[in-house]
């Protein structure tokens, strides 16, 4: 079956290549400015919350796309991947955080954290609505 | 919830390509509406009626 795109979906894509573009600059950037400049105070508060923009960015487009998606059966299957996502990352983090109270892993997060999951999360959900409605939807 | 789309589709020479295009939905929402994985809204039932110029009952029928 071929992949339906609406304009809400070809918007949506438009601002996540812009939004991933801005973070993969301005993550070494600012880990470049850490390592080599002297940072402190509220001008480094401002650019360590810099990298965390973007993928902020990234919810915000998804959200618009549940709004702006005209497709009521495409809508109802983001809602759902949407839902999984959620309920995916935050059962990944509960987990986690118990492990670390515990000292059964090491404090810190490795890079890996609750944005990474929900994204990974959207896949669980994509997968969810194939095995459970037979397509994904339109996007992921 | 059963329906009769495919049949009427089907009379009419009609693929779920061409349904879709008509009713401005994604295939996708055409093949979920058919194979009874999907139950329209209201305004989309109302939608698919003035298209085949039927009401929704002769369309859309009870489990």
């Amino acid at each position: 079956m071929a992949m339906y795109k609406s304009p809400a979906t070809k918007r949506y894509v438009v601002r996540l290549v812009v939004l991933m573009t801005a973070y993969l600059v301005a993550l070494p950037v600012t880990n470049w400015l850490f390592k080599n400049g002297n940072m402190s105070g509220a001008l480094a508060y401002a650019l360590a919350v810099l990298p965390a923009l973007p993928i902020i960015g990234v919810f915000w487009a998804v959200m618009r796309l549940l709004v702006e998606e005209p497709d009521e059966f495409i809508r109802m299957l983001l809602v759902r991947q949407c839902l999984v996502a959620t309920g995916f990352c935050l059962t990944v983090m509960t987990i986690w955080q118990f492990l670390q109270n515990f000292h059964l892993l090491p404090f810190g997060d490795g890079g890996f954290g609750a944005a990474f999951f929900w994204f990974l999360g959207l896949g669980v959900g994509a997968l969810y609505n194939k095995l459970t409605v037979g397509t994904a939807g339109s996007c992921w | 919830m059963k329906n009769r789309l495919k049949i009427l589709r089907a009379e009419r020479d009609w693929s779920q390509g061409d349904l879709a295009e008509r009713l401005q939905v994604s295939r996708q929402s055409v093949n979920a509406i058919e194979t009874g994985k999907y139950d329209p809204s209201l305004p989309l039932a109302f939608r698919i009626a003035d298209l085949f110029d039927l009401s929704i009952e002769e369309i859309f029928l009870k489990d």
